[in-house]
Protein backbone atom coordinates (compact mmCIF):
# COMPACT_ATOMS: atom_id res chain seq x y z
CA UNK A 1 0.00 0.00 0.00
CA UNK A 2 1.44 3.58 -0.84
CA UNK A 3 2.43 6.04 2.21
CA UNK A 4 -0.69 7.66 1.48
CA UNK A 5 -3.25 4.55 1.04
CA UNK A 6 -1.99 3.52 4.76
CA UNK A 7 -2.37 7.40 6.26
CA UNK A 8 -5.91 6.85 5.03
CA UNK A 9 -7.02 3.16 5.78
CA UNK A 10 -5.30 2.97 9.07
CA UNK A 11 -6.02 -0.41 11.16
CA UNK A 12 -8.11 1.21 13.51
CA UNK A 13 -10.38 2.57 11.05
CA UNK A 14 -10.11 -0.55 9.02
CA UNK A 15 -11.29 -2.11 12.13
CA UNK A 16 -14.04 -0.03 13.13
CA UNK A 17 -15.44 -0.28 9.90
CA UNK A 18 -15.53 -4.06 9.64
CA UNK A 19 -16.93 -4.16 13.59
CA UNK A 20 -18.81 -1.00 13.71
CA UNK A 21 -19.48 -0.36 17.21
CA UNK A 22 -22.80 0.84 18.89
CA UNK A 23 -24.48 0.32 15.83
CA UNK A 24 -27.99 0.36 16.31
CA UNK A 25 -31.29 2.35 16.70
CA UNK A 26 -31.74 3.98 19.90
CA UNK A 27 -35.20 2.90 22.39
CA UNK A 28 -35.70 6.28 24.30
CA UNK A 29 -32.82 8.88 22.23
CA UNK A 30 -33.76 12.10 23.38
CA UNK A 31 -32.47 13.37 20.21
CA UNK A 32 -31.84 12.01 16.65
CA UNK A 33 -30.89 13.47 13.22
CA UNK A 34 -30.00 12.26 9.58
CA UNK A 35 -27.46 13.01 7.69
CA UNK A 36 -27.26 12.13 3.68
CA UNK A 37 -24.24 12.52 0.79
CA UNK A 38 -26.08 12.50 -1.61
CA UNK A 39 -23.10 12.29 -4.26
CA UNK A 40 -22.19 8.65 -2.38
CA UNK A 41 -24.97 7.72 -0.82
CA UNK A 42 -24.12 7.85 2.61
CA UNK A 43 -26.79 7.78 4.67
CA UNK A 44 -26.36 7.58 8.61
CA UNK A 45 -29.00 8.58 11.22
CA UNK A 46 -27.44 9.16 14.87
CA UNK A 47 -29.44 8.83 18.22
CA UNK A 48 -28.29 10.08 21.59
CA UNK A 49 -29.84 9.22 24.93
CA UNK A 50 -29.00 12.29 27.57
CA UNK A 51 -28.60 11.96 31.62
CA UNK A 52 -28.52 15.31 33.17
CA UNK A 53 -26.13 17.27 30.73
CA UNK A 54 -24.32 14.30 29.91
CA UNK A 55 -24.75 11.86 27.14
CA UNK A 56 -25.27 8.32 28.13
CA UNK A 57 -25.16 7.08 24.67
CA UNK A 58 -24.88 7.79 21.26
CA UNK A 59 -25.79 5.13 18.89
CA UNK A 60 -26.47 4.94 15.23
CA UNK A 61 -27.38 3.10 11.74
CA UNK A 62 -25.46 4.33 8.69
CA UNK A 63 -24.67 2.66 5.19
CA UNK A 64 -21.66 3.77 3.44
CA UNK A 65 -18.09 3.94 2.74
CA UNK A 66 -15.32 2.94 5.08
CA UNK A 67 -14.24 6.27 6.45
CA UNK A 68 -18.24 7.41 7.12
CA UNK A 69 -18.50 4.24 8.98
CA UNK A 70 -15.30 4.16 10.80
CA UNK A 71 -16.02 7.81 11.95
CA UNK A 72 -19.67 6.82 12.87
CA UNK A 73 -18.83 4.42 14.89
CA UNK A 74 -15.18 5.91 16.56
CA UNK A 75 -17.59 8.97 17.41
CA UNK A 76 -20.21 7.25 19.44
CA UNK A 77 -17.13 5.57 21.92
CA UNK A 78 -15.37 9.16 21.90
CA UNK A 79 -18.74 10.82 22.96
CA UNK A 80 -20.04 8.55 25.22
CA UNK A 81 -20.37 9.91 29.28
CA UNK A 82 -19.24 13.95 27.28
CA UNK A 83 -21.26 17.12 28.74
CA UNK A 84 -23.11 18.72 25.84
CA UNK A 85 -20.49 21.21 25.80
CA UNK A 86 -17.50 18.98 25.65
CA UNK A 87 -19.47 17.16 22.56
CA UNK A 88 -19.76 20.31 20.84
CA UNK A 89 -15.62 21.07 20.89
CA UNK A 90 -15.07 17.80 20.48
CA UNK A 91 -16.80 18.06 17.06
CA UNK A 92 -15.12 20.91 16.11
CA UNK A 93 -12.04 19.53 16.83
CA UNK A 94 -12.48 17.06 14.75
CA UNK A 95 -13.98 18.96 12.07
CA UNK A 96 -10.70 21.26 12.25
CA UNK A 97 -8.29 18.51 11.79
CA UNK A 98 -10.01 16.95 9.11
CA UNK A 99 -10.36 20.30 6.79
CA UNK A 100 -6.88 22.06 8.46
CA UNK A 101 -4.34 22.65 5.74
CA UNK A 102 -2.00 24.00 8.31
CA UNK A 103 1.13 22.54 9.55
CA UNK A 104 -0.07 22.20 13.23
CA UNK A 105 -3.44 21.18 13.95
CA UNK A 106 -4.29 19.88 17.65
CA UNK A 107 -5.81 16.12 17.00
CA UNK A 108 -8.51 15.46 19.17
CA UNK A 109 -7.62 12.11 21.53
CA UNK A 110 -8.56 8.73 20.03
CA UNK A 111 -9.04 10.26 16.83
CA UNK A 112 -5.78 11.46 15.08
CA UNK A 113 -6.09 8.27 12.64
CA UNK A 114 -8.37 10.77 10.26
CA UNK A 115 -5.96 12.83 10.28
CA UNK A 116 -4.65 11.36 7.10
CA UNK A 117 -8.23 11.74 5.27
CA UNK A 118 -7.06 15.73 4.87
CA UNK A 119 -5.25 14.36 1.94
CA UNK A 120 -8.02 13.22 0.26
CA UNK A 121 -10.50 16.04 -0.21
CA UNK A 122 -13.14 14.22 -1.71
CA UNK A 123 -13.85 11.89 1.32
CA UNK A 124 -13.89 14.89 3.95
CA UNK A 125 -17.70 14.75 3.42
CA UNK A 126 -17.50 10.66 4.63
CA UNK A 127 -15.30 11.72 7.64
CA UNK A 128 -17.42 14.24 8.88
CA UNK A 129 -20.85 13.21 7.60
CA UNK A 130 -21.46 11.29 11.36
CA UNK A 131 -20.50 14.17 13.51
CA UNK A 132 -22.62 16.81 11.37
CA UNK A 133 -25.64 14.43 11.88
CA UNK A 134 -24.72 14.39 15.27
CA UNK A 135 -24.68 18.36 15.82
CA UNK A 136 -27.89 18.48 13.99
CA UNK A 137 -29.34 16.04 16.49
CA UNK A 138 -27.85 17.88 19.61
CA UNK A 139 -29.58 20.69 18.53
CA UNK A 140 -32.67 19.72 17.63
CA UNK A 141 -34.53 19.69 20.49
CA UNK A 142 -35.75 16.30 20.31
CA UNK A 143 -37.23 16.75 16.69
CA UNK A 144 -37.78 14.40 14.67
CA UNK A 145 -36.82 14.30 11.16
CA UNK A 146 -33.91 16.68 11.34
CA UNK A 147 -31.59 16.32 8.19
CA UNK A 148 -28.50 17.21 7.41
CA UNK A 149 -26.50 16.47 4.40
CA UNK A 150 -22.49 17.10 3.65
CA UNK A 151 -22.89 18.70 -0.12
CA UNK B 1 0.40 8.42 -38.30
CA UNK B 2 -2.21 11.22 -39.09
CA UNK B 3 -5.65 10.09 -38.95
CA UNK B 4 -6.48 9.13 -41.96
CA UNK B 5 -3.37 6.34 -42.03
CA UNK B 6 -5.15 4.87 -39.00
CA UNK B 7 -8.22 4.35 -40.67
CA UNK B 8 -6.80 2.63 -43.49
CA UNK B 9 -4.42 0.41 -41.60
CA UNK B 10 -5.09 -2.07 -38.81
CA UNK B 11 -6.02 -0.79 -35.85
CA UNK B 12 -3.24 1.27 -33.95
CA UNK B 13 -4.37 2.23 -30.51
CA UNK B 14 -0.99 4.59 -29.71
CA UNK B 15 -1.61 6.39 -32.67
CA UNK B 16 -4.92 6.97 -31.89
CA UNK B 17 -3.94 7.84 -28.45
CA UNK B 18 -1.78 10.40 -30.17
CA UNK B 19 -4.21 12.47 -30.91
CA UNK B 20 -5.75 12.61 -27.15
CA UNK B 21 -3.21 15.18 -25.43
CA UNK B 22 -5.08 14.32 -21.66
CA UNK B 23 -4.22 10.93 -21.74
CA UNK B 24 -0.07 11.30 -21.91
CA UNK B 25 -0.04 12.79 -17.98
CA UNK B 26 0.94 11.15 -14.63
CA UNK B 27 -1.08 10.83 -11.49
CA UNK B 28 0.63 10.35 -8.45
CA UNK B 29 3.88 9.24 -10.25
CA UNK B 30 2.36 6.33 -12.53
CA UNK B 31 0.64 6.89 -16.27
CA UNK B 32 -3.06 7.93 -16.02
CA UNK B 33 -5.40 5.11 -16.93
CA UNK B 34 -8.48 7.10 -17.47
CA UNK B 35 -12.16 4.75 -17.56
CA UNK B 36 -14.02 7.45 -16.65
CA UNK B 37 -14.96 8.49 -20.26
CA UNK B 38 -18.71 8.07 -19.47
CA UNK B 39 -18.64 10.59 -17.26
CA UNK B 40 -16.45 12.37 -19.93
CA UNK B 41 -14.72 11.44 -22.34
CA UNK B 42 -11.44 13.42 -23.70
CA UNK B 43 -10.55 15.45 -26.76
CA UNK B 44 -9.09 14.96 -29.93
CA UNK B 45 -6.60 17.61 -30.76
CA UNK B 46 -8.40 18.07 -33.95
CA UNK B 47 -11.49 19.12 -31.66
CA UNK B 48 -9.04 21.81 -29.42
CA UNK B 49 -7.07 22.95 -32.75
CA UNK B 50 -10.89 23.51 -34.87
CA UNK B 51 -11.80 25.67 -31.48
CA UNK B 52 -8.28 27.52 -31.47
CA UNK B 53 -8.31 28.72 -34.75
CA UNK B 54 -12.22 29.53 -34.81
CA UNK B 55 -10.57 32.20 -31.14
CA UNK B 56 -7.45 33.12 -32.98
CA UNK B 57 -8.67 34.12 -36.64
CA UNK B 58 -12.45 33.97 -36.88
CA UNK B 59 -13.85 35.41 -34.12
CA UNK B 60 -16.90 37.29 -34.25
CA UNK B 61 -20.73 37.08 -33.81
CA UNK B 62 -22.65 34.86 -36.17
CA UNK B 63 -25.66 36.03 -38.09
CA UNK B 64 -24.98 39.89 -37.45
CA UNK B 65 -22.26 41.91 -39.40
CA UNK B 66 -21.07 42.19 -42.96
CA UNK B 67 -17.25 41.77 -41.72
CA UNK B 68 -15.52 39.56 -42.68
CA UNK B 69 -14.80 38.21 -39.49
CA UNK B 70 -18.43 37.82 -38.98
CA UNK B 71 -19.46 35.86 -42.31
CA UNK B 72 -16.19 33.37 -41.49
CA UNK B 73 -17.92 32.73 -38.07
CA UNK B 74 -21.10 32.12 -40.01
CA UNK B 75 -19.74 29.76 -42.46
CA UNK B 76 -17.84 27.94 -39.64
CA UNK B 77 -20.85 27.66 -37.09
CA UNK B 78 -23.51 27.04 -40.39
CA UNK B 79 -21.10 24.52 -41.39
CA UNK B 80 -21.10 22.75 -38.24
CA UNK B 81 -25.11 22.02 -38.38
CA UNK B 82 -24.41 20.67 -41.56
CA UNK B 83 -21.81 18.31 -40.05
CA UNK B 84 -23.89 17.59 -37.31
CA UNK B 85 -27.06 17.06 -39.19
CA UNK B 86 -25.02 14.92 -41.50
CA UNK B 87 -23.39 12.53 -38.73
CA UNK B 88 -27.24 11.93 -37.24
CA UNK B 89 -28.69 11.79 -40.72
CA UNK B 90 -31.08 14.27 -40.32
CA UNK B 91 -32.93 14.97 -43.26
CA UNK B 92 -32.75 18.67 -42.81
CA UNK B 93 -30.48 21.46 -40.96
CA UNK B 94 -33.94 22.83 -39.71
CA UNK B 95 -34.04 19.54 -37.69
CA UNK B 96 -30.91 20.15 -35.94
CA UNK B 97 -30.62 22.68 -32.68
CA UNK B 98 -27.74 23.34 -30.95
CA UNK B 99 -28.17 22.95 -27.09
CA UNK B 100 -25.72 23.36 -24.27
CA UNK B 101 -25.46 20.13 -23.95
CA UNK B 102 -27.91 16.71 -23.53
CA UNK B 103 -29.97 17.67 -20.49
CA UNK B 104 -30.88 21.11 -22.10
CA UNK B 105 -32.12 19.34 -24.85
CA UNK B 106 -34.61 16.98 -23.40
CA UNK B 107 -35.37 20.38 -21.20
CA UNK B 108 -36.25 21.84 -24.14
CA UNK B 109 -38.66 19.14 -25.40
CA UNK B 110 -40.00 19.00 -21.84
CA UNK B 111 -41.15 22.64 -21.81
CA UNK B 112 -41.92 23.23 -25.25
CA UNK B 113 -43.79 19.87 -25.74
CA UNK B 114 -44.68 18.23 -23.52
CA UNK B 115 -45.83 20.90 -21.14
CA UNK B 116 -47.81 22.62 -23.81
CA UNK B 117 -49.77 19.53 -25.49
CA UNK B 118 -49.94 17.31 -22.50
CA UNK B 119 -52.91 17.25 -20.60
CA UNK B 120 -54.42 15.93 -17.06
CA UNK B 121 -54.42 12.16 -16.89
CA UNK B 122 -52.00 12.03 -19.93
CA UNK B 123 -49.06 9.25 -19.31
CA UNK B 124 -45.75 9.81 -20.38
CA UNK B 125 -43.40 6.68 -19.81
CA UNK B 126 -39.83 6.26 -18.90
CA UNK B 127 -37.64 3.75 -18.33
CA UNK B 128 -36.53 1.82 -14.97
CA UNK B 129 -32.94 2.83 -16.25
CA UNK B 130 -33.01 6.54 -17.26
CA UNK B 131 -30.50 9.21 -16.00
CA UNK B 132 -32.00 11.84 -14.13
CA UNK B 133 -32.04 14.38 -17.19
CA UNK B 134 -34.41 11.81 -18.82
CA UNK B 135 -37.43 11.91 -15.67
CA UNK B 136 -36.72 15.78 -14.08
CA UNK B 137 -37.42 17.08 -16.65
CA UNK B 138 -40.98 15.16 -17.26
CA UNK B 139 -41.57 15.91 -13.65
CA UNK B 140 -41.62 19.46 -13.88
CA UNK B 141 -44.20 19.30 -17.11
CA UNK B 142 -46.49 16.75 -14.88
CA UNK B 143 -46.47 19.27 -12.26
CA UNK B 144 -47.38 21.74 -14.68
CA UNK B 145 -50.23 19.76 -17.11
CA UNK B 146 -51.10 17.00 -14.39
CA UNK B 147 -49.82 13.98 -16.48
CA UNK B 148 -48.63 11.22 -14.97
CA UNK B 149 -45.47 9.30 -15.35
CA UNK B 150 -45.19 5.72 -14.84
CA UNK B 151 -41.15 3.61 -15.43
CA UNK B 152 -41.02 0.81 -17.57
CA UNK B 153 -39.84 -2.01 -15.50
CA UNK B 154 -35.85 -3.18 -16.41
CA UNK B 155 -34.58 -7.03 -15.75
CA UNK B 156 -32.41 -8.20 -13.78
CA UNK B 157 -29.55 -8.76 -16.52
CA UNK B 158 -30.46 -4.57 -17.24
CA UNK B 159 -32.69 -4.66 -20.42
CA UNK B 160 -36.10 -2.70 -20.47
CA UNK B 161 -38.97 -5.57 -19.70
CA UNK B 162 -40.34 -5.78 -23.53
CA UNK B 163 -43.70 -7.25 -22.04
CA UNK B 164 -43.80 -5.20 -19.25
CA UNK B 165 -43.28 -2.52 -22.36
CA UNK B 166 -45.97 -3.48 -24.09
CA UNK B 167 -49.18 -3.78 -21.51
CA UNK B 168 -47.97 -0.37 -20.76
CA UNK B 169 -48.25 0.87 -24.23
CA UNK B 170 -52.01 -0.23 -24.00
CA UNK B 171 -52.50 2.63 -21.84
CA UNK B 172 -51.97 4.59 -24.50
CA UNK B 173 -49.30 6.81 -23.19
CA UNK B 174 -48.51 10.07 -25.18
CA UNK B 175 -44.87 10.47 -24.73
CA UNK B 176 -42.10 7.75 -24.30
CA UNK B 177 -38.83 8.78 -23.29
CA UNK B 178 -35.94 6.17 -23.29
CA UNK B 179 -32.27 6.33 -23.02
CA UNK B 180 -30.15 4.67 -25.96
CA UNK B 181 -27.13 3.65 -24.13
CA UNK B 182 -27.32 3.39 -20.11
CA UNK B 183 -24.64 5.72 -18.59
CA UNK B 184 -25.08 3.27 -15.50
CA UNK B 185 -25.28 -0.16 -17.36
CA UNK B 186 -23.71 0.27 -20.74
CA UNK B 187 -27.47 -1.82 -22.07
CA UNK B 188 -27.34 -0.56 -25.53
CA UNK B 189 -31.25 -0.56 -25.76
CA UNK B 190 -33.11 -1.57 -29.17
CA UNK B 191 -34.08 1.65 -29.71
CA UNK B 192 -35.53 1.59 -33.31
CA UNK B 193 -38.15 -1.40 -32.19
CA UNK B 194 -39.06 0.19 -28.75
CA UNK B 195 -39.70 3.42 -30.41
CA UNK B 196 -42.05 1.85 -33.34
CA UNK B 197 -44.30 -0.17 -30.69
CA UNK B 198 -44.38 3.77 -28.82
CA UNK B 199 -45.46 5.01 -32.41
CA UNK B 200 -47.97 2.44 -33.30
CA UNK B 201 -49.06 3.55 -29.85
CA UNK B 202 -49.96 6.80 -30.76
CA UNK B 203 -46.98 8.45 -28.61
CA UNK B 204 -44.49 10.94 -29.23
CA UNK B 205 -40.96 9.72 -28.68
CA UNK B 206 -37.27 10.80 -27.58
CA UNK B 207 -34.66 9.61 -27.14
CA UNK B 208 -31.82 10.37 -24.34
CA UNK B 209 -28.46 9.71 -26.52
CA UNK B 210 -26.17 11.44 -23.80
CA UNK B 211 -24.08 7.49 -24.56
CA UNK B 212 -25.56 6.61 -27.47
CA UNK B 213 -23.64 8.77 -30.13
CA UNK B 214 -19.94 7.95 -28.56
CA UNK B 215 -20.63 4.39 -28.97
CA UNK B 216 -23.06 3.60 -32.07
CA UNK B 217 -23.93 4.99 -34.96
CA UNK B 218 -27.23 6.65 -34.90
CA UNK B 219 -29.28 7.33 -37.39
CA UNK B 220 -32.52 9.56 -36.44
CA UNK B 221 -34.44 8.28 -39.23
CA UNK B 222 -33.76 5.20 -38.97
CA UNK B 223 -34.67 5.31 -35.14
CA UNK B 224 -37.60 7.11 -36.26
CA UNK B 225 -37.92 8.95 -32.62
CA UNK B 226 -39.49 11.83 -32.81
CA UNK B 227 -36.48 13.71 -30.97
CA UNK B 228 -33.02 12.55 -30.30
CA UNK B 229 -30.57 14.53 -27.51
CA UNK B 230 -26.80 14.68 -27.79
CA UNK B 231 -24.52 15.67 -25.53
CA UNK B 232 -20.88 17.32 -27.10
CA UNK B 233 -18.68 16.52 -23.75
CA UNK B 234 -19.36 12.57 -24.08
CA UNK B 235 -18.89 12.88 -28.03
CA UNK B 236 -15.29 13.55 -27.50
CA UNK B 237 -16.13 17.19 -27.97
CA UNK B 238 -16.20 20.67 -25.98
CA UNK B 239 -18.71 21.62 -22.70
CA UNK B 240 -21.39 23.16 -23.31
CA UNK B 241 -22.75 22.29 -25.96
CA UNK B 242 -25.07 19.45 -27.34
CA UNK B 243 -27.90 18.80 -30.30
CA UNK B 244 -31.10 18.36 -30.78
CA UNK B 245 -32.78 16.61 -33.15
CA UNK B 246 -36.89 17.11 -33.17
CA UNK B 247 -38.95 15.82 -36.21
CA UNK B 248 -39.67 19.51 -38.14
CA UNK B 249 -43.28 19.24 -37.96
CA UNK B 250 -43.22 18.82 -33.96
CA UNK B 251 -40.45 21.79 -34.18
CA UNK B 252 -42.96 23.84 -36.24
CA UNK B 253 -45.93 23.38 -33.70
CA UNK B 254 -43.66 23.92 -30.44
CA UNK B 255 -43.60 27.34 -29.01
CA UNK B 256 -40.07 29.13 -28.63
CA UNK B 257 -37.78 27.78 -25.45
CA UNK B 258 -36.75 31.20 -24.80
CA UNK B 259 -37.06 34.58 -25.93
CA UNK B 260 -34.20 37.35 -27.46
CA UNK B 261 -32.09 37.91 -30.32
CA UNK B 262 -31.42 35.19 -32.98
CA UNK B 263 -34.67 33.54 -32.33
CA UNK B 264 -36.91 36.42 -33.96
CA UNK B 265 -38.27 37.91 -37.02
CA UNK B 266 -39.63 41.37 -35.99
CA UNK B 267 -40.09 42.59 -32.64
CA UNK B 268 -42.72 45.04 -31.51
CA UNK B 269 -44.01 46.18 -28.60
CA UNK B 270 -47.71 44.77 -29.77
CA UNK B 271 -45.78 41.47 -30.11
CA UNK B 272 -43.15 39.45 -31.99
CA UNK B 273 -43.06 36.90 -34.51
CA UNK B 274 -40.24 34.08 -34.84
CA UNK B 275 -37.43 33.18 -36.53
CA UNK B 276 -37.40 30.05 -39.12
CA UNK B 277 -36.11 26.70 -37.74
CA UNK B 278 -33.69 25.85 -36.25
CA UNK B 279 -33.27 29.82 -35.02
CA UNK B 280 -36.56 30.02 -33.28
CA UNK B 281 -35.60 27.71 -30.53
CA UNK B 282 -31.42 29.15 -30.36
CA UNK B 283 -32.03 32.39 -28.52
CA UNK B 284 -29.34 34.81 -27.85
CA UNK B 285 -25.33 34.37 -29.16
CA UNK B 286 -24.56 30.54 -30.21
CA UNK B 287 -21.72 28.90 -28.67
CA UNK B 288 -20.20 29.25 -31.45
CA UNK B 289 -16.78 27.90 -30.64
CA UNK B 290 -18.45 25.26 -28.91
CA UNK B 291 -20.41 24.20 -32.39
CA UNK B 292 -17.18 24.14 -34.32
CA UNK B 293 -15.67 21.93 -31.64
CA UNK B 294 -18.44 19.36 -31.66
CA UNK B 295 -18.00 19.24 -35.56
CA UNK B 296 -14.26 18.57 -35.72
CA UNK B 297 -15.19 16.07 -32.76
CA UNK B 298 -18.04 14.38 -35.00
CA UNK B 299 -15.60 14.97 -38.19
CA UNK B 300 -12.90 12.50 -35.79
CA UNK B 301 -15.62 9.74 -34.94
CA UNK B 302 -16.11 9.41 -38.54
CA UNK B 303 -13.22 9.59 -39.85
CA UNK B 304 -11.87 6.93 -37.19
CA UNK B 305 -14.92 5.02 -37.30
CA UNK B 306 -17.49 3.02 -35.68
CA UNK B 307 -16.83 -0.04 -36.73
CA UNK B 308 -13.26 0.11 -35.88
CA UNK B 309 -13.80 1.44 -31.87
CA UNK B 310 -16.41 -0.89 -31.26
CA UNK B 311 -14.23 -3.74 -32.53
CA UNK B 312 -11.33 -2.04 -29.96
CA UNK B 313 -14.17 -1.34 -26.89
CA UNK B 314 -15.55 -4.69 -27.07
CA UNK B 315 -12.31 -6.74 -27.15
CA UNK B 316 -11.69 -4.36 -23.99
CA UNK B 317 -14.89 -5.21 -22.53
CA UNK B 318 -14.05 -8.84 -22.48
CA UNK B 319 -10.70 -8.32 -21.32
CA UNK B 320 -12.46 -6.55 -18.42
CA UNK B 321 -15.59 -8.16 -17.39
CA UNK B 322 -13.48 -11.77 -17.42
CA UNK B 323 -10.85 -10.54 -15.66
CA UNK B 324 -13.61 -8.86 -13.02
CA UNK B 325 -15.31 -12.22 -12.79
CA UNK B 326 -12.44 -13.96 -11.15
CA UNK B 327 -11.81 -11.37 -8.48
CA UNK B 328 -13.12 -12.46 -4.85
CA UNK B 329 -16.53 -10.66 -3.85
CA UNK B 330 -17.09 -9.04 -7.05
CA UNK B 331 -20.71 -8.27 -8.14
CA UNK B 332 -21.16 -6.70 -11.76
CA UNK B 333 -24.43 -5.58 -12.62
CA UNK B 334 -25.60 -5.08 -16.46
CA UNK B 335 -25.23 -8.20 -18.42
CA UNK B 336 -27.12 -7.62 -21.35
CA UNK B 337 -25.87 -9.08 -24.24
CA UNK B 338 -25.49 -5.92 -26.16
CA UNK B 339 -23.66 -3.50 -24.13
CA UNK B 340 -21.13 -0.79 -24.40
CA UNK B 341 -17.38 -0.78 -22.35
CA UNK B 342 -19.30 0.02 -19.04
CA UNK B 343 -18.07 -2.44 -15.94
CA UNK B 344 -20.67 -1.07 -12.96
CA UNK B 345 -19.56 -3.41 -9.98
CA UNK B 346 -19.67 -3.43 -6.13
CA UNK B 347 -17.21 -5.82 -4.08
CA UNK B 348 -18.03 -7.73 -0.51
CA UNK B 349 -15.31 -6.36 0.69
CA UNK B 350 -15.57 -2.26 0.23
CA UNK B 351 -17.85 0.32 -0.27
CA UNK B 352 -18.15 1.52 -4.09
CA UNK B 353 -16.23 4.89 -2.70
CA UNK B 354 -13.69 3.17 -1.09
CA UNK B 355 -13.14 1.00 -4.33
CA UNK B 356 -12.80 4.52 -6.03
CA UNK B 357 -10.03 5.96 -3.49
CA UNK B 358 -8.01 2.76 -3.74
CA UNK B 359 -7.99 2.64 -7.87
CA UNK B 360 -7.16 6.87 -7.65
CA UNK B 361 -4.10 5.76 -5.82
CA UNK B 362 -3.18 3.52 -8.45
CA UNK B 363 -3.81 6.58 -11.36
CA UNK B 364 -6.82 4.32 -12.61
CA UNK B 365 -10.11 7.06 -12.80
CA UNK B 366 -13.33 5.18 -12.42
CA UNK B 367 -16.37 7.02 -10.92
CA UNK B 368 -18.11 5.79 -7.71
CA UNK B 369 -21.37 6.74 -6.79
CA UNK B 370 -25.06 6.38 -8.12
CA UNK B 371 -24.07 8.42 -11.41
CA UNK B 372 -27.77 10.42 -11.32
CA UNK B 373 -29.72 6.75 -11.68
CA UNK B 374 -31.44 6.86 -7.89
CA UNK B 375 -34.54 4.81 -9.00
CA UNK B 376 -32.00 2.11 -11.29
CA UNK B 377 -29.87 1.32 -8.04
CA UNK B 378 -32.97 1.24 -5.61
CA UNK B 379 -34.18 -1.39 -8.55
CA UNK B 380 -30.84 -3.17 -7.32
CA UNK B 381 -31.23 -2.53 -3.92
CA UNK B 382 -28.02 -0.50 -3.68
CA UNK B 383 -27.04 3.32 -3.18
CA UNK B 384 -23.95 3.20 -5.58
CA UNK B 385 -22.08 1.25 -7.63
CA UNK B 386 -17.96 1.52 -8.87
CA UNK B 387 -18.09 2.16 -12.77
CA UNK B 388 -14.72 2.29 -14.94
CA UNK B 389 -16.34 2.94 -18.44
CA UNK B 390 -14.10 2.35 -21.51
CA UNK B 391 -13.61 3.48 -24.77
CA UNK B 392 -11.88 3.35 -28.05
CA UNK B 393 -8.85 5.06 -26.73
CA UNK B 394 -8.53 2.56 -24.04
CA UNK B 395 -5.77 -0.31 -23.85
CA UNK B 396 -5.63 -3.50 -22.68
CA UNK B 397 -2.56 -2.72 -20.83
CA UNK B 398 -4.79 -0.29 -18.81
CA UNK B 399 -7.42 -2.78 -18.67
CA UNK B 400 -5.05 -5.00 -16.60
CA UNK B 401 -4.03 -2.10 -14.42
CA UNK B 402 -7.38 -1.55 -13.78
CA UNK B 403 -8.22 -5.20 -12.91
CA UNK B 404 -4.67 -5.32 -10.49
CA UNK B 405 -5.78 -2.15 -8.82
CA UNK B 406 -9.20 -3.91 -8.12
CA UNK B 407 -7.30 -6.78 -6.75
CA UNK B 408 -5.85 -4.25 -4.61
CA UNK B 409 -9.31 -3.08 -2.84
CA UNK B 410 -9.78 -7.21 -1.34
CA UNK B 411 -5.17 -6.66 -0.34
CA UNK B 412 -6.16 -3.23 1.55
CA UNK B 413 -9.97 -4.65 2.90
CA UNK B 414 -9.03 -8.09 3.94
CA UNK B 415 -11.75 -9.08 1.22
Amino acid sequence: MSIDLRELYQELILDHSKRPRNSRALEGACCTASGHNPLCGDQITVYVREEGDRLAEVTYVASGCAISVASASMMSEALRGKTRAEAEALVEAFQKMVTSTGETVETPEGLEVFAGVREHPVRIKCAVLPWHALRAAMGSDGGVGSHVSTE
Amino acid sequence: MSLTDAVSAPWDVQAIRRDFPALHQEVHGQPLVYLDNAATAQRPRAVLEAMRSYYEEDNANVHRAIHTLSQRATDRFDRAREVARRFLNAASEREILFTKGCTEGINLVAQCYARVFLKEGDLILVSGMEHHSNIVPWQLAAEATGARIRPIPITDAGEIDRQAYRVLLEEGPKLVALVHVSNALGTVNPVRELVAEARAAGATTLIDGAQGAPHVKVDVQEIGADFYAVSGHKLYGPTGIGVLYGREELLERMPPYQGGGDMIRTVSFEGSTWNMLPNKFEAGTPNIAGAIGLAAAMEYVESVGYPAMQAQEQQLLERATAGLQTIRGVRIYGNAPHKTGVLSFTMDAAHPHDIGTILESEAVAIRAGHHCTQPLMARYGLSATARASLTFYNTEEEVDRFLLAVHKVNEVFGG
